[in-house]
């Protein structure tokens, strides 16, 4: 039954959205696709004849804002394109249902369209013990792989799922591992962040949609269209970096100016994800432009990777300051720092054939 | 870090280390909460709530015209015509239609303890999805202030949001170079102006909206003021201050305890009294070096793993050893309610006279006792005025935000402290907040410049935690005792009541019946 649903082009009508809209809509995902806008006709024929495929959303052990990011998708909207372009068949908190009758919102999706619902899980696993966390008495190892069994792909929202996350910090108490660690059979895709960019997630569902298949990934599992580049690389105040001029401080002149985050910390350069530029929330602001320093959230092992406000390696201008931060981290802790962000490095390479980080390099 | 755990974290540091935050700071995180409880409870409303109160299938029974008469008599909101109504109410039947009802799937629509007419349920119906709307687009306060949403960015000492305006601008020639400052970071003119669009959305929609609706929706279940009373014990840590966190008089919420539903005594709560609050793990799956029966303060608090329950899958959970991830947290041995509720109780009870005036009216016109408020839909409605008394609060400091900066003073951050090298030896501290759902806290013991010990007690332990040694129930249990169920398989009574406290976490409800007959309800 689930195939004769109407079609997004109907549904669209049905909210009112105009053709004008609708075309605005693939133009924006195509471009946040970066494809060329002659591909903009093919988007709008696909999303016109897809049916509302099934998804289900299972989230293990995480913390929802991967949930609430969901909620905060615009372009054109959340309600119109998330709750019915898609059949949203099983989510936890969104769903009316709860207990028995939730499960079996969940199992009769499986069962009518086996082969075919797309399986989106924020959250990591445990492997610790299987009752370290249960939905219905079932363990999240167990839901995972029943579910993962007839779905046609399996998206990996959020760090947690992509990559562990927060549960997985030294010493992981409860064995928490990643998606891609538990399903090998098939297809997972990574979309990381603590949460994704919310016209992220819509993003990669969307192609989905629209192409019938998985965008192309990097080696981490991440859709190259939205983790291609560093923050460092596309970020407003990347001049203020090759200018030699940062924030010493959080409420100085040169924070008050949008100069460079990097001495207090900034994780930029080594983090691949679009918030320099789709920014969040509509566009409204991302962290760097808010005052913080990016702190590496949608990169692999974020967690345990050094304090967030120390510096990542030396940058470029005045040595003194490089320097005094050597003296307060002393100088082992100095090295140590410098060896992870040498590997850090290495492993963003290992991710990306085309890497950015000349300028890093360069100041060493 | 989700808003809530990201102040109680950065506050139990800056308690340890006696970092105070300039006043713009607070101001700061002042508007971020309260961002946070507005969109969060109206987000909980329509989007986890509601449902239990709307059958959206008896949506498609409305009459649009009488729909937007009824609309229009409770509120002026705008999208009230007899066109939109009609279509949302086209949607809504083509979704049916096709069969594909997504999140609708399986609710336990047409069951008889559902009471609005379908007029009602299809204006809710409506809301729902307006609501989704516009909480996508109030969220900007916290992408200017915190970089994002979910998880805006904070810090120890202040906020990261420097301010990138210069209302004093000395003029050309002299003073230092002022140039690049507009768009420097988010908090420039454009982004204030925004800033004060939000909060004037927030005032309109929960005037205009949240309010009227809970009132029109309340008035067809009065008989759920009367039942899922709790435990009578009400606690809050108090929050939103206007002279510093060590100045409880400051604060917009008071901190106290109620007890026994006695409204005219407010007990004084200290956080660091170590009789005060303890967390027992006798129903728990963790374990203690001083056994299970013992409670610990949080400074002492220990987290060891011990999972005793059966082996996945299973059905049931032996409710009389550990059964919850969760443990028991109590003050002076007591189980408490926090959430909602409680504050408003407080703000009422310390003599808060637009919580009164507010409580008063919202009683009269419901025609309901003030001993309602102790109830399943009490609790709901004290989340809907709370979310009133805020954004109507939001306004006051912007306008001191906009003061300050006017005078000039755009401080944001106290660095006295950044370097651990400054610190002493050893510190601890605790850092409170009243969460949406209620008290949260943050124990963090510091020892050489290393974290030593570090406990939460969140606010869905003290409301949804097992058992004590002693026997007490929390208050969800406490809450669900003597609920009549039309239907134990579709046991959406239980779900009115679990859903009242906002729950945090998917916890599993036992219903056993007269024969013995047991059911397991999922609630989330």
């Amino acid at each position: 039954m689930a195939i004769d649903g109407p079609t997004i082009a109907e549904v669209l009508r049905q909210q009112g959205i105009s053709r004008r809209g609708f075309l605005k809509f693939c133009a924006t995902t195509a471009s946040l696709m970066a494809l060329p806008p002659s591909m903009v006709p093919a988007i709008a024929a696909a999303l016109q004849h897809a049916r509302r495929p099934s998804v289900i959303w299972l989230s293990f052990q995480e913390c929802t804002g991967c949930t609430e990011s969901l909620t905060r998708s615009h372009s054109p909207s959340i309600e119109g394109l998330i709750l019915e372009q898609i059949s949203l068949d099983y989510h936890h908190t969104l769903q009316a249902a709860s207990g028995t009758a939730a499960e079996a919102a969940r199992e009769a999706a499986m069962r009518e369209n086996a082969g075919k619902y797309l399986l989106v899980v924020d959250g990591s696993i445990p492997l610790g013990n299987a009752g370290f966390s249960t939905i219905a008495g079932i363990s999240n190892l167990d839901m995972l792989k029943e579910t993962a069994a007839g779905a046609a792909a399996v998206i990996a929202v959020g760090t947690c799922a992509a990559y562990g996350g927060i549960p997985a910090a030294q010493p992981n108490p409860t064995g928490a591992v990643p998606v891609s660690a538990i399903i090998k059979d098939k297809p997972v895709l990574n979309v990381p962040g603590c949460p994704p960019i919310p016209v992220v997630i819509t993003g990669v569902l969307a192609h989905f949609l629209t192409f019938g298949s998985l965008p192309e990934l990097d080696a981490l599992g991440r859709p190259k269209a939205f983790y291609g580049e560093s923050i460092h690389d596309r970020c407003y105040r990347r001049p203020f970096y090759d200018q030699g001029k940062f924030a010493e401080t959080f409420d100085d002149e040169g924070a008050r100016k949008g100069w460079c985050l990097f001495k207090l910390g900034c994780k930029g350069p080594v983090t691949y994800n679009a918030c320099a530029t789709t920014k969040w929330n509509q566009g409204v602001s991302f962290p760097i432009q808010s005052g913080h320093g990016c702190i590496g959230c949608s990169e692999p092992g974020f967690w345990d990777a050094g304090p967030f406000y120390k510096a990542l390696s030396m940058p470029i201008g005045p040595a003194k300051a490089a320097i005094g931060a050597a003296a307060v981290a002393g100088l082992a802790a100095g090295a140590a720092v410098a060896l992870r962000n040498r590997s850090a490095k290495k492993s963003a390479q290992a991710a990306h054939q085309k890497v950015t980080i000349d300028d890093l390099e360069k100041s060493k | 870090m989700h808003l809530v755990h990201a102040i109680a974290s950065i506050r139990a540091v800056e308690d340890a280390l006696k970092i105070r935050v300039p006043p713009n700071a607070e101001l700061i995180r002042n508007l971020m909460i309260g961002a946070q409880y507005i969109h969060d409870h109206v987000m909980h409303f329509y989007h986890l709530h509601a449902l239990d109160w709307v059958d959206v299938v008896s949506a498609l029974k409305a009459d649009p015209k009488a729909t937007s008469a009824l609309a229009q008599s409770l509120s002026k909101y705008a999208r009230s015509s007899p066109g939109y109504f009609a279509d949302v109410q086209a949607k809504l039947k083509k979704q049916v239609d096709s069969g594909q009802l997504g999140l609708f799937r399986n609710g336990y629509w047409g069951h008889p303890a559902y009471k609005l007419p379908p007029e009602a349920n299809l204006m809710a119906v409506a809301h729902y999805l307006d609501a989704l709307a516009w909480q996508r687009d109030v969220v900007a306060l916290h992408t200017i202030l915190g970089g994002k949403n979910p998880h805006p960015n904070f810090v120890v000492g202040g906020t990261p949001i420097a301010i990138s305006i210069w209302p004093d601008h000395p003029g050309r020639g002299k003073g230092p170079h002022y140039r690049g400052g507009q768009g420097g970071t988010a908090l420039d003119v454009t982004g204030l102006q925004r800033i004060q669009e939000v909060i004037t959305s927030m005032q309109a929609f929960t005037d205009q909206v949240y309010v009227p609706d809970t009132l029109a929706i309340a008035g067809f279940y009065k008989d759920w003021f009367k039942q899922g009373e709790g435990l009578g014990n009400f606690m809050t840590f108090g929050d939103l201050p206007s002279s510093g966190i060590n100045d409880p008089s400051g604060f917009f919420f008071p901190r106290g305890a109620i007890l026994d539903r006695d409204l005219s005594k407010v007990h004084e709560v200290d956080l660091n009294a170590d009789d005060q609050v303890q967390e027992f793990i006798a129903h728990s799956w963790y374990d203690y070096a001083g056994g299970k029966a013992k409670g610990l303060h949080p400074y002492e608090g220990e987290t060891k793993l011990n999972y005793s329950g059966p082996k996945p899958p299973f059905e049931h959970l032996p409710v009389e050893q550990a059964y919850s991830w969760l443990k028991s947290p109590r003050w002076k041995g007591k189980a408490m309610e926090v959430g909602p509720l409680a504050r408003v109780l407080m703000l009422y009870a310390t003599g808060h006279k637009p919580t009164q005036e507010l409580v008063g009216m919202v009683l009269k016109k419901l025609d309901v006792p003030v001993q309602a408020l102790f109830s399943t839909l009490g609790r709901t409605a004290a989340r809907t005025l709370e979310t009133k008394l805020l954004a109507d609060a939001m306004q006051g400091w912007y306008d001191q935000l906009v003061a300050n900066i006017k005078a000039g003073d755009v401080r944001t951050f106290n660095e006295e402290k950044w370097e651990p090298s400054t610190w002493p030896k050893s510190s601890r501290g605790v850092g409170f907040m009243e969460a949406p759902r209620g008290g949260l806290a943050h124990w963090v013991v510091i020892e050489d410049e290393k974290i030593a010990n570090y406990q939460c007690v969140v606010p869905s332990t003290w409301n949804a935690g097992p058992r004590d040694p002693d026997g007490q129930a929390g208050a969800y249990e406490a809450a669900l005792k003597g609920h009549a169920l039309h239907d134990p398989q579709q046991p959406i009574e239980v779900l009115r009541t679990i859903h009242s406290f906002d729950p945090c976490i998917a916890c599993a409800v036992h219903l056993t019946d007269e024969e013995g007959e047991t059911f397991e309800v999922k609630t989330i």
